[in-house]
């Protein structure tokens, strides 16, 4: 348009604001803002690899699945085992176990959940959970033969005195939750891989 | 800055004025590198690299704090966590490959910021101080980049390290003391691993001082320009920021785009293969080389094959430190008053037939192997060097007559001092 009124008449100054066929985008603007865009998006983009590198390597992420054999562990017993750089505890319930855990209602503790549902069916009498207290992250005694199992028979952790029962339930002490029991499959009849 | 146009920083809002009152920092970036640091209106290409050569020292200290997250500086586990870094970390690869051939494009623009100082006379008086820093600069480049290459402890880092502790052990009398005491033992192993591990993190943050005491000093004077005739009036600067962030951030986005095409694709072309085999104290490889931006120096070390009065081992390892050092003297060696080479015939001649040629062949002849012809060139380029620097630049400085200088920047740009508007280039066009 302002070619032609240009052209038509050029007594009649055309001061274009660019070169006349900008649509009111500046060359000037469009290129601030491309340039100032690219750089945001490859500043961004550069910290993706900055902060990514800070989280678990190929080597951790592969050391995050552990076999555990659990053939040989007696009712009473218990197993320490590494899972995640982790202590976890593996343990065969005795027949006077398992009634004391099924002998409390679930809805009356703090993080309510039965044996049943904290271990695998056909075999409720293997108790795997993390070493791990879920109040400040301490281990807790009673796996090693000797050690203090609280006043429910499971667990006690000596940090600030919480009482896991003998499914490894929370019933005494800061502790907000039953402790942690990890992703598990049995492989075989005595093999249990975790993670 | 102190040109009497300089814009004046004014904060607008609450938070800046509380600011400029308890702690101008906003202020003090606004005079070093924003609107407020008239710039000669005039400056080159060439005047992109020492923002350039700022920008790759924080990308080393970024990408280096990264790398030594995954790093163990052990004998015994050094080149398996370098390994790790490559093969297990996240983002491992890209990080280290970024940080070795940071380092070549480190030193690939503080080598063209030194020889634009050459060309343009950069370190004459009043910026003798600038110049002089930007020496102890690249000193300390030099020391850091040997440490760092030793720190992957491959074969090439372990060999490199030994041979260039073995240059202390030139020094008479005193110098075997010194090249044990430097290792912590008789040869390279985890005592020097780990102190040059040590240094390596630390020698950037004193870089990082000396680029401040660089600037402060930059900024007394001024910025040079291609003409080297002083800033005389407003209409021969113009605001540092937009116009010299624009320039220097388009020069910026080149610079990174030549680095990334090297990560990408060429990650290991300006390295050695040998550094992929771990160190091995019973095997020397073939050929030794260090990083090839020590090449120049590495030949004019290997130029001195005969005793004379002294050792050759040791003028060797005299001329390699002097080759440097006697860039300090340059600001007094150089009595020329015109500064720009543009203005200068023979100055001009001997740096573009002269120095060039010299330097590309001493860059070729340190990665090349020791022997003829190789050596005897070595040793004709080496000669033309110090005869360049001692000699003939002194010379030359007595006898030329310059060709004649522009009365101003602004008649060097526009023509004429009349053309220049005042004001009118001054305000950057929104």
């Amino acid at each position: 348009m302002a070619d032609t009124a240009a052209t038509a008449n050029s007594e009649i100054p055309v001061v274009p604001v660019d070169d006349g066929a900008t649509d009111g985008v500046r060359r000037r603007d469009f290129i601030n803002i491309a340039a100032l865009s690219t750089a945001g998006v490859g500043g961004a983009a550069v910290l993706l690899p900055l902060i990514s590198q800070m989280a678990p390597s190929e080597d951790v992420l592969a050391e995050s699945v552990t076999e555990v054999d659990v053939g040989d562990i007696e009712p009473g017993q218990a197993i320490k085992a590494v899972f995640r750089k982790q202590p976890l505890f593996v343990r065969r319930l005795t027949e006077a176990e398992i009634a004391a855990a099924n002998g409390v209602s679930a809805d009356s503790l703090r993080d309510p959940a039965t044996l049943d549902e904290r271990t695998k069916e056909g075999n409720h009498d293997l108790l795997v959970t993390m070493g791990v207290c879920t109040h400040l992250g301490c281990v807790p005694l009673g796996a090693a033969e000797g050690e203090v199992k609280g006043e429910f028979g499971g667990y006690f952790c000596p940090c600030h005195g919480s009482h896991y029962d003998t499914a490894g339930r929370i019933r005494k002490g800061p502790a907000p939750t039953n402790l942690e029991v990890p992703e598990y499959a049995f492989t075989s009849d005595t093999t249990i891989t975790v993670g | 800055m102190s040109f009497p146009w300089a814009r004046q920083y004014e904060p607008k809002t609450g938070l800046t004025k509380f600011l400029d009152e308890k702690l101008p920092l906003p202020r003090l970036v606004y005079n070093a590198v924003g609107a407020g640091y008239p710039v000669p209106r005039n400056l080159n290409y060439m005047w992109n690299f020492g923002v350039l050569a700022g920008f790759f020292l924080v990308f080393q200290i970024v990408t280096g704090v990264v790398l030594a997250m995954h790093y163990a500086a052990n004998a015994e586990v050094a080149f398996a966590t370098t390994e790790h870094i490559m093969r297990d970390i996240n983002w491992g690869w890209l990080m280290r490959y970024a940080h070795a051939n940071g380092a070549s494009f480190f030193f690939i623009v503080v080598y063209i910021h030194i020889f634009r100082g050459f060309f343009y006379s950069s370190y004459k008086a009043p910026r003798e101080m600038i110049w002089l820093l930007g020496v102890v600069i690249f000193l300390l480049m030099m020391a850091t980049a040997f440490m760092g290459y030793v720190l992957p402890w491959g074969q090439m880092s372990f060999w490199g390290a030994k041979v260039i502790t073995g240059l202390f052990g030139a020094i008479p009398l005193v110098g075997e003391p010194i090249q044990i005491w430097l290792l912590g033992g008789y040869a390279p192993d985890n005592a020097a691993l780990n102190r040059f591990f040590s240094l390596h993190f630390l020698l950037p943050f004193v870089i990082a001082g000396v680029v401040i005491l660089h600037i402060w000093a930059l900024h007394i004077p001024g910025s040079s320009n291609p003409t080297g005739v002083e800033i005389k009036q407003e209409s021969d600067t113009l605001p540092f920021h937009p116009y010299y962030t624009a320039k220097d951030g388009f020069g910026l986005g080149i610079a990174l785009l030549a680095l990334f095409i090297m990560v990408f694709f060429l990650p290991n072309a300006l390295g050695h293969a040998d550094n992929y085999i771990e160190a091995n104290p019973l095997s020397t490889p073939a050929q030794i080389v260090p990083e090839w931006y020590f090449y120049p120096f590495y030949a004019i070390l290997r130029a001195f094959t005969m005793d004379f009065i002294l050792p050759a081992k040791l003028w060797g390892v005299l001329a390699m430190f002097s080759a440097i050092l006697m860039w300090f003297f340059l600001p007094w060696l150089d009595r020329s008053p015109v500064r720009s080479g543009h203005y200068r015939p023979l100055f001009r001649k001997f740096f573009w037939f002269g120095l060039i040629p010299t330097m590309a062949a001493l860059f070729y002849l340190g990665g090349a192997p020791a022997e003829e012809p190789y050596v005897m060139l070595s040793q004709i380029f080496t000669a033309y060097y110090f005869l360049h620097f001692l000699v003939i630049i002194p010379i030359v400085s007595q006898i030329e007559r310059p060709e004649p200088l522009p009365y101003s920047i602004t008649e060097a740009v526009l023509g004429s001092d009349k053309k220049a508007v005042l004001g009118e280039n001054a305000e950057p066009a929104v």
